[in-house]
Parts: structure tokens; sequence; C-alpha cells
């Protein structure tokens, strides 16, 4: 049982780990709750579920399923990608130096105009497309896992890799953190920080498809309801790990994924949602800087 | 072919008219919109004030008896709407703490009367200052740790609470029935007349509703909505002239969310059930936007929020479907081009 | 009489003192300066006297009571008030209302009151509202009065937020670089204003570049560098003093 759920918490808490990065790269540069982050990833899903079901149905699944899912993931990403680069440059940019509130609403409005898109075009009922894959099961000793779960990890940590390889070694990732730390100073010293901005919501919004097609793989059914939920959780992970930190937001996101799914499993299932929250509200009243934030004192 | 979606051709309309509307938008953002003729709204209107304050009067007192009672249910709601945006508004508008979870103390005030009612037998007139204080306490409450917190900290803070609550109501089934909710609450009784009649309800919320709005508007017009306002400008500057932030926002958590008890027991009065259903996360955004879209700060532009969001999609009875979508967009577009709202002046 | 007395303040954030050690008295009814170059902790040591900040280390007294650590408003209804360097007015709000709101701290009634409008909130209104025409005038604003304080020239917003601080009904006034960024006729207006208030019998605390307008108006000269004090002492003594002039004086006259 505990390895049972160590393992679906995993599972869990990678997708979650891997939406939290795009806030906590948003939160980093724009000092931003990107809200609509959720919907992205929501979209995602959708896309996953009807390419693969579109490639299902052309017989490419039958040929070759590694190169359906990752025709859909990499479509998925280039549709979400456009988004993300779109919703910066039409709903943040202009209110740059508004006041920090009109942003915040600004994405509240994005977040419900998807939904509701969403839901208008594609119905409000759940749409399923179980995608078989002739799943091969994994038993060791009592602990089951599917290639599908194994696969999510894996995949999700491939990304959080490539990401900090990014950061760390690009020119792109270099000057990402320098934009992070200083606006003023890193456009001083010739970092395009427009670009840069677009360069972070289209990375996030990139991670976020490729976590919404794993979902839409692993669940076979998605709903216009879904980014909601996993938008306000893995904000959790990126605040639990400490606002701003990419590593943070990986662990804060493995974190919460065990919590939820131990939490499922030995404390209640109807108050599955309610952990996360609790445990925002507690992070933020006792240390909201997370695990890996820094406080910085008021300016005066 | 059995595809599970509508169908290849809805897939191909939700991403070509995604692409389509926000071309669009980022069209429309390289629009100006003058100002000026805006401006000329908010002074008009203080010029006329008398008249325009008779013309209303008269306008909502004889309201119900020229409409049907669909229409009086819905100027009831815009009422009810208006009460929770005028208290919103003093917590988001003066104090400039962002709340996005209003709609569980709109929850609390309702789910009071319900279980008072239900399971105690209280009437309507005792439980309408227990509501409304209770809600007031469980929002001061609430407010005591999260007052430590800066700007959207404190607004995702709220949320969480909002879906606590509404998590709470959903599955707490032996008290609050879980999502069926609770039926046969009674409705308000002036001796021995009940006021379910929806045209005696339709004058009860307006002269609640009038009374809520002199009270705002008297404490704003005070040193407490100065406190409130100095602190939402800037708050150490606030703090250097001897106004004691904290208790001060505080107290508009408690007092905003006062209103939100009364509309709270209003609405279970009215509808004479509950459930957790009018209490999501998108009620609360839906409240904000009055008060946004009136003018942060204006207690009349709250008003005026309130009773275009309800009414609005009444009138235009095509769009009804493609309200949410409409908000949604008007929000970005709102912040965009006039984020004072309608009746904000700067 | 001293009115202030500070005793080894210090203030750290992170590895970095920005105030190390400063003690100094100043008397009732005087103007003092805080000099020191950029840098040198004459801010943060005014966040510590206000309460805005903590101060790591130290005490401060004012009228023989220690008011270190308490809250900027507690520090403020002692009778404490200031400007900020980078004007904080409440810009959205009139002229009257930015100084009304520094009176009614000290004018209360309750919220019943307010919502009843009884005769006791109509005369405390009444007299919030006369008081800060007072104020007005002595900034020469009161022509202004229901201007937004945004709208307003940068000058008379500099004088505002004296008025503003004055309406808190202080002992001392704190003033951050009161004339920055003036020009001369502006500065003059300013230096009136200040020897005004000192004739009310309020203590000012100056935070000046302006050495004219320092060694000219001051009665006493406390000079931080690098978050030390220096010297301090009359105009005369601080002029002549070398740590002075090699730390701060001598660079900025070869200007």
């Amino acid at each position: 049982m505990f390895f049972q759920q160590l393992i679906n918490g995993l599972t869990l808490g990678s997708v979650y780990a891997i939406i939290a990065l795009g806030y906590t790269m948003v939160y980093g540069i724009l000092e931003l709750i990107n809200f609509a982050h959720g919907e992205i990833y929501m979209l995602g899903a959708y896309l996953g579920i009807i390419l693969l079901a579109f490639f299902t149905a052309s017989g490419l699944t039958e040929q070759s399923l590694l190169l359906s899912l990752i025709l859909t993931s990499v479509l998925s990403a280039l549709f979400c990608a456009m988004y993300g680069f779109t919703m910066e440059k039409v709903a943040y940019r202009p209110l740059r130096n508004a006041p920090r509130l009109s942003p915040l609403i600004s994405a509240i409005g994005v977040s419900i105009f998807l939904q509701n898109y969403v839901m208008l075009t594609q119905g409000a009922t759940d749409k399923v497309f179980p995608l078989q894959l002739g799943e091969t099961v994994i038993t060791f000793q009592d602990v089951r896992m599917t290639v599908t779960q194994v696969s999510i990890i894996a995949v999700s940590a491939l990304m959080m890799l490539t990401l900090r390889l990014f950061i760390s070694r690009t020119r792109i990732g270099k000057a990402m953190r320098a934009t992070s730390q200083d606006k003023i100073m890193a456009a001083l010293v010739g970092i395009d920080v427009d670009t840069i901005i677009s360069v972070t919501f289209v990375i996030g919004a990139v991670l976020a498809a490729v976590a919404g097609v794993m979902v839409a793989v692993y669940y076979g059914l998605v709903n216009y309801t879904i980014g909601y939920i996993a938008g306000i959780k893995a904000f959790t992970a990126a605040v639990l790990g400490g606002i701003g930190s990419i590593r943070g937001a990986m662990l804060g996101g493995i974190v919460l994924g065990l919590m939820e799914s131990m939490g499922a499993a030995y404390v209640s299932t109807e108050y599955k949602d309610a952990f996360a929250f609790v445990i925002l509200i507690v992070i933020l009243l006792i240390k909201p800087s997370g695990i890996f934030g820094t406080d910085l004192p008021d300016k005066v | 072919m059995l595809l599970p979606f509508k169908g290849l051709e809805s897939a191909l309309i939700l991403f070509a008219g995604l692409a389509l509307g926000l071309t669009a938008i980022f069209l429309i953002g390289k629009l100006r919109i003058p100002t000026a003729a805006w401006n000329t709204i908010p002074s008009a209107a203080s010029r006329y004030k008398t008249p325009l304050i008779i013309s209303l009067a008269t306008l909502f007192t004889v309201c119900p008896l020229m409409v049907n009672n669909y229409y009086t249910d819905v100027l009831i709601m815009a009422g009810i709407y208006a009460i929770l945006a005028i208290g919103l508004n003093v917590i988001v508008g003066f104090t400039g703490l962002l709340n996005l979870g209003f709609a569980a103390f709109y929850a609390c005030g309702a789910y009071t009367y319900a279980l008072l009612n239900t399971k105690l037998g209280l009437g309507f007139w005792v439980c309408l200052p227990i509501s409304a204080l209770f809600t007031s306490c469980v929002g001061f409450l609430l407010a005591v740790p999260a007052m430590r917190l800066r700007g959207d900290y404190l607004a995702i803070v709220t949320l969480g609470f909002g879906e606590i609550m509404h998590l709470i109501l959903n599955n707490w089934d032996s008290l609050t029935h879980g999502p069926n909710g609770i039926t046969g609450i009674a409705p308000p009784m002036i001796a021995d007349t009940s006021l379910s009649d929806l045209r005696y309800f339709y004058y009860l919320v307006l002269i609640i509703l009038l009374l809520s709005l002199m009270v705002i508007r008297r404490v704003e017009l005070s040193r407490f909505g100065r406190a409130w306002k100095a602190i939402k400008e800037n708050e150490i500057a606030a703090s250097s002239v001897g106004i004691n932030t904290m208790k001060y926002k505080l107290f508009a958590f408690a007092f905003g969310s006062f209103w939100a008890g009364i509309a709270g027991i209003l609405f279970a009065a009215k509808m004479q059930f509950v459930s957790p259903e009018s209490f999501t996360f998108i009620e609360s955004v839906l409240i904000l936007s009055m008060v946004i879209l009136g003018g942060l700060g204006n207690t009349y532009g709250a008003v005026l929020g309130a009773f275009l969001l309800v009414l609005l999609p009444e009138v235009l009875r095509e769009v009804q479907l493609y309200r949410m979508l409409v908000l949604g967009i008007g929000l970005v577009l709102l912040m965009r081009f006039r984020p004072q709202g309608l009746l904000g002046i700067r | 009489m001293y009115i202030l007395v500070t005793k080894e303040v210090s203030k750290q954030f992170g590895g970095i003192k920005a105030v190390e050690g400063v003690s100094f008295k100043i008397s009732n009814n005087s103007i003092a300066s805080i000099i020191g170059p950029n840098g040198a902790g004459k801010t943060t040591l005014f966040n510590c006297l206000t309460g805005i900040t903590k101060p790591s280390t130290g005490q401060i007294y004012f009228r023989e009571r220690d008011i270190s650590g308490l809250p900027p408003h507690k520090v403020a209804h002692l009778g404490i008030a200031r400007t900020f360097q980078n004007i904080r007015l409440f810009s959205d709000m009139t002229v009257i209302e930015n100084v009304m709101i520094a009176q009614h701290t000290r004018i209360r009634y309750g919220l019943l009151g307010a919502v009843l409008r009884d005769r006791q909130f109509k005369i405390r209104e009444a007299a919030i509202r006369e008081k800060a025409y007072e104020f007005l005038a002595l900034a020469g604003l009161e022509d202004h009065a229901d201007t937004y304080a945004g709208e307003l020239p940068y000058g008379s917003q500099r004088r505002l937020e004296i008025a503003r601080a004055l309406a808190t009904e202080p002992e001392i006034l704190l003033l951050d670089e009161p004339t920055a960024g003036m020009n001369p006729s502006e500065t003059r207006d300013v230096m009136s204003m200040i020897k005004t208030i000192q004739l009310l019998g309020k203590t000012i605390i100056l935070i000046e570049h302006d050495m004219r307008l320092v060694m000219g108006i001051s009665d006493w000269i406390v000079v931080l560098d690098h978050g030390v004090k220096i010297a301090e002492g009359t105009p005369d003594a601080v002029k002549n003093d070398t740590l002075v002039i090699e730390a701060y004086l001598g660079k900025e006259t070869t200007h």
C-alpha cells in the first residue's frame, strides 16, 4: 500500500512539478501569478486527447505508438507555445507598469475566457479516449506500476534536467537568470528583456502542454475544469518550494504529489483536494519564502 | 470513426476560433480609445445628482409593478449582488486588499441562516444580525493571520479559503447535506405575512440595499474610510501619520464581510434553498468583476457593476451562453483600457 | 533638555551594517541636520527613529521614554512625524484629505457616530477640516485644497508632505531631503517654512545635501559616513572638522 501510493504520488508530483515550473519562472521575472497557466495545461491535455484520437483513427498509433505520442506532444507543445506567447503579449505586456493587481485580474480574465471557450466548443462533459497502450504492468513484489507511470516520471525528470541545463548553460538561460534578478540592470547590459519574458512564457507553456498530454494519456479523459485545480496545486507546489526558485518548484511538486496521494490513502479521500489548499495557506502564513526562497527587505 | 469529441470539425473550430480571437484582441490592443468622453460620465453624474436620484428612486419603486415575475426575480438577484459588491468594494476598492474568496463569506451568511432556520427554527429577523455578525467574525478571523501577507499572496490565501469552504460544504454531509444542499428554508415574515411573494421580497431587498449603501457611504466619508484609502495608496505613509494599518485592514475585512453575510441570508431566504454550487470560485470572480467594472473604490460604481452584470445577460438573451466567455475577455480589456472602471475618475 | 537621545543605534541588513553604533542628543526646539555622503545610513537612521525598521541593537529615547522598536503609528502618536525622500503622498486623494488623514488620528469618534452622523461626529469632522486648512495655509496650499495631491507640482508636493506631517501634531519633525530636486526659489520657500515650524515650538531634524541650507539653518549637525557617526557639533565646528572634510566636504567641494 505505502509503496503503491509512493508511485502514484511520484507520478502526480512530477506533473505538478513541471506545471509549477511555469508559475515559478514567470513569477521570478514578472512577480506575476500567471493565473491562466493552468488553462494552458488544460489546452495541452485537450490537444493531447484530440490528436491521439486522430492518430489512432488514421492508423498511425497502430504502426508506431511512440511516434504518435511524440507527434502529439510536439504539436500540442507548439500550439500551447504560441498561445503562451500571445497571452503574454495581449494580456500582460500592456500592463507591465500598471498597479500590481491589474495583471493578476487580467490573468483571471484569460483563465475564465479559455475555460469557457473550451467548454462551449467541446462541451461541458468529460472527453474520454482511453488509449490502448497495451498496458504492460511492471510488478515488483507487491508494487504495481504501469509503463505510463514510469514514462511520466522519466519524461518529467528529463524535461527538468533539460531546463536546468538550458538555464545554466545557454546564453538565453543566463539572460533569464539575469532578468529575474534585476530587469533594469539586465536591460542596461544589453539583454532584450521583452524577448526574455516571451521566451519564459513559451518555455512554461511547452512544459505545461507536455504535462497536459501526459495526463490525458494517463487518465484517458479531460475536462475543461482540470486546468483550474491543477493550476492551483502547481502554484502551491511553486510556493512550497519557494516561488522564483526552479529547483524549489521541482521539489515542491514532488512533495505535494506525495502528500496528496498519502493523504488520500491514509486520511480522507473527500478532502483530497483540500490538502493542497491547506498546505498553501499554512506555507504562506508560516514561511512565505518557501523552502528555497529568500526574504527580501521592503524598500523604503 | 467514433471520435471521443464532437468531431474533427469542432476541434478545428476550437483552435481556429482561438487564433482569430487572439488576433482580434491583438489588433484592438493597437487601438486607442479617447478617454475624455469617458470622464464626462462621473462628472455628469455628480452634476445631475438630485434629478438622477429622484428618477432612479421612482424607477426602482415602480419597477416590480411594471414587469413580470421573471424580471422581478432578476432584479432581486441584482440587488443581492449589489450588496455583495459594495461589501467587497470596502475590502478591495477602499483598502486595496484583493479578496478572491468572497463567495465563501456569502456562503457563510446563507448557510448560517439555512442551518439556524431548519435546525433550530429561528426566524429571518433574528438571524439577520446573527448571520451578518457571524460572517463578519469569520472574515476577521481569516484576516488575522492573512494580513501579514502582501498583495497577490493575500489574494491566493483568500482563494484557498474559498475553496476549502466549498469543499467543506460539499463534504460535511451530516450538517450541510453535501451537494444536495439544504431545502425548506423559511421566507421572511412580517407579522403574519410571508414575504415569499417576489414583489414583497423585492422591496425588502431594495430597502436593505439602500440602508447598506447609506451606512457604507457614511463610513467611507468618515475617518475610517479615509484611513482605508490611505492604506491602499501608501501603507508606509499611512502608518507614519499614525494609522494603525493592521487594525484598519482587519476592520475592513470584518466590515466588508458583514455585507456578504447580509447578502447571504437574503439569498437563502429568497431561494428557500442553498447548495454549495452557488458559492464557487467563479461566483467570487463575478462579484469582483462587478466591483472592478463599476470602478474600484467607488460605492455607486459597485452597484452599477452589479446591475449591469446581472441584467445585461438577461436582456441580451442570445449572449447568455457566452456570459462567462465575455466576462473573461471583458476583464482583460478593462484592465487594458479602463482599469479604473466605468465610474472611476483617473 | 534633550528631546531625542539615541544610544548606540545599529541596523544590519543581512551582512551589511547600514548604521553602526550611532549616539547623539537633540535639544528641544532646535534644528538639527544629519549629513553624510550617499549610502551613509541617513535614511536608515530615520527609519529606525520612526519605527519603519527596528534597530538591530541600541535604544532611542523620546522625552526619556524608550521608543526603539515601536511600530510607526505608535511613534507618530507619541509625537514624531516625518516626510520621505521619495515623496509618499496619497496621490489619488485631494490635498485637504491628505492633511485630514493625519489630523483625524488626533481627534476620535466611533463607528456608530460616523454611521448616525451625530453631533459629536459633525463637531469633530468640522474641527478636523478647520485644522487641516490651518496646516495647508502654513504650506501655502490653501487654494489647492480640492486638487488631487498627485496633480500638484513637485515643489508643492514636498510642502504638502510637510504639512501632512505637521498635521499629526508632532513635537519632532523629521524631514528627509526636503529640498531635493528643487530650484532656488522653491528651496527658499521650504527654508522659511522650516523656520516658521521652529517658531511653533517644534524640533526639526533634517537630512539634507544642500550645504548652504544646512550650514545656514542648523543649530546642530551630525555627520555620518558608512553608517558611523564621524563628527557632530555646531555648523562652525563641523565645517572645520578634519575628519568631515576628508570624508565628505573635501570630496564635495572639488566638484
